[in-house]
């Protein structure tokens, strides 16, 4: 059990946790925003793309 | 989202993971012989066949919005990951994808392990299942989430079949791997694709409006695919990438 909950975390999270952690906290914010009356289709497309430069910038930080 | 975008979706998707799969499945029946390989293989597509035939329904029967939130966050998450490896890839700090090696290594691999006296070559069959069952698992998550979104999981199923039958049908014809295919552009273009539809389904699911309704996927793609190239160009010039 803990093997498959390891390979379904694996297979849809990946190697940066941080971007699905980014990517809850958008939907959650898009959804909060909307409740209140305001209509935030920019959210999501902004949180996506610095999540993915944030991932990207860690992945390929220069080594040594 | 049309059918036709949605076919296109599936076929582009499950087309990259068939590939790989190819491979595999060929470095291995030429090898230890093509009985116990292609049972795996038919194994593999039996248990993938049931994923798809029990998840597809019971997907599809949660609410609209809840699916899109979930189904569309899940998907966004997912390809961030394609994406991301993709970045990676075109920009020096991974690996490319070549099938000529990937056969290469399979086939010595399969040459060095024990073989079994009689009945059905376990290796054969163990790798074969193996690796159909990863390759397919991608391309049934793909069939389930736009199938779900799209109301209709067996259309999205037939994107994927069409992509098999293609990509079975070039390798045996060719009778190699599939080199050809520009198989790192295609992953880098599936990534694109899921983010974008991810997006546009999540934030739909918590209630957003896009401007321009359906019109929005394409700017969506656009902005992504403009962003995406500006990483690979940005980390492509730092001195210090090397594949890993």
């Amino acid at each position: 059990m803990r093997r498959l909950g390891s390979f379904a975390y694996d297979f849809v999270v990946g190697d940066d946790p941080l971007v699905a952690v980014l990517v809850v906290v958008a939907i959650a914010g898009a959804w909060l925003l909307q409740r209140s009356g305001v209509n935030a289709w920019w959210g999501v497309p902004a949180v996506v793309v610095a999540a993915l430069a944030l991932s990207i910038r860690r992945a390929a930080r220069p080594h040594g | 989202m049309t059918a036709i975008s949605l076919l296109l979706a599936t076929f582009v998707a499950s087309a990259v993971e068939a590939v790989e799969a190819f491979t595999i499945v060929l470095a291995l029946g030429v090898t230890r012989g093509w009985r116990s390989t292609l049972l795996g293989v038919a194994a593999a597509l039996a248990v993938l066949a049931v994923i798809v035939a029990v998840l597809g329904p019971a997907v599809t029967s949660i609410p609209i919005g809840w699916l899109r939130v979930v189904v569309g966050g899940l998907l966004l998450v997912f390809g961030l990951q394609w994406l991301r490896k993709a970045i990676l890839r075109a920009g020096g700090y991974k690996a490319l994808h070549d099938e000529e090696a990937t056969f290469r290594e399979e086939r010595a691999a399969a040459q060095a392990a024990p073989r079994a006296d009689a009945g059905v070559d376990p290796y054969a069959f163990t790798v074969a299942f193996k690796g159909v069952l990863l390759e397919g698992l991608e391309v049934a998550f793909i069939v389930v989430t736009f199938g779900a979104n799209h109301g209709s999981v067996p259309l999205a199923a037939a994107g994927a079949l069409a992509a098999i039958v293609a990509v079975v049908v070039a390798g045996i014809a060719l009778r190699a791997p599939l080199a050809a295919v520009p198989e790192n552009t295609l992953k880098f273009a599936v990534g694109l694709l899921l983010t974008t539809f991810g997006t546009f389904w999540a934030a739909e699911g918590a209630g957003v409006d896009w401007p321009g309704g359906d019109a929005a996927l394409l700017l969506l793609l656009a902005f992504y695919t403009a962003v995406a190239l500006g990483l690979v160009r940005l980390i492509s010039a730092q001195p210090t990438a090397a594949a890993s």
